[in-house]
């Protein structure tokens, strides 16, 4: 048992309590306080796995920004009996069944694919490289300038870069929050 | 790292892919179907980091992917919450099984 293996199961635990938590809370706001620990729980895994940058990101976006506005949502809307809207009994079992079916499916192909080979890369990717993925740039050596690419020297393409989905991205991200902010606006009431 | 490989994190995730549906099938209230949502998308992105942990050659594409699904997650949260807002303000509830004028 070695320290990963022991976080690994500490983390597993709680964020699949925290998942069943979610599904098995009737009261919303019960819910949303399951759902930060999942998404906590999610983010110290991306930790365990060396993606420092994707698991901060998610700490900062998901739980910072989305869970809130959730929790807003919920402070709009949760009044009275919205509170607690419960789930008919047949509806249940039979996402029960449906839900553990899939759970068979999903685990009998995951662990196909795995055993086809597994190998440990061999050194978890630094953050630095992530920046010059996005850019479609290699880095030449390790102790070159800031920018990653040694001077004098041109720069090692990789085959994609993802600079121009990035761009894509975050115009996309505006564009809705404008439109959705255009759609949440306060209504003026209609003189009758 | 070596005895912990990629199956663990697959069935995790799977779990949490499994937990979101149940979400979305089974709860009425819509901000409780959002939340499922939520969890099925985190369950792509763990397997996602999962995969460009453990396979080389898939190398960083992994991480990049997760970015902008995390960001799109976000954009698609913020639509959604202010559709249900409106829904709320036209219907003055939540229960997705009021919402059913669209019904043929």
């Amino acid at each position: 048992m070695s320290l990963p293996v022991v976080l690994f199961a500490v983390l597993a635990t709680t964020t699949t309590v925290s998942a069943l938590g979610v599904v098995l809370a009737r009261n919303i706001v019960r819910m949303a306080v399951w759902l930060l620990f999942t998404l906590v729980g999610v983010s110290l895994l991306y930790f365990l796995l060396g993606a420092e940058f994707v698991g901060t990101a998610q700490l900062i976006i998901y739980v910072g920004g989305t869970l809130v506005l959730f929790v807003f949502g919920v402070m709009l809307t949760a009044q009275g009996p919205l509170r607690e809207l419960r789930t008919r009994p047949a509806e249940l079992a039979v996402a029960g069944v449906l839900a553990a079916t899939l759970f068979a499916l999903l685990v009998t192909v995951s662990l196909r694919l795995a055993a086809a080979d597994t190998t440990d890369s061999s050194a978890p990717p630094r953050p630095a490289e992530l920046g010059l993925t996005f850019l479609g740039v290699t880095e030449v050596n390790p102790g070159g300038a800031a920018l990653g690419v040694p001077e004098g020297t041109r720069p090692n393409r990789t085959p994609v870069a993802y600079l121009l989905p990035f761009e894509i991205v975050s115009v996309h991200l505006l564009v809705v929050l404008v439109g959705a902010a255009y759609l949440a606006r306060a209504k003026r009431r209609l003189k009758t | 790292m070596s005895e912990l490989g990629l199956p663990p994190f697959l069935i995790l995730s799977a779990f949490l892919f499994v937990c979101g549906v149940v979400c979305i099938a089974t709860k009425r209230n819509a901000i409780a179907v959002l939340m499922g949502v939520e969890l099925v998308l985190n369950a792509a992105n763990l397997n996602l980091i999962a995969f460009a942990r453990f396979r080389p050659g898939f190398g960083l594409d992994g991480q990049v992917f997760t970015l902008l699904v995390i960001v799109l997650a976000a954009a698609e949260a913020a639509v959604a919450l202010a559709i249900i807002l409106n829904f709320y303000n036209n219907h003055a509830t939540v229960d997705v099984d009021e919402a059913n004028e669209l019904k043929g």
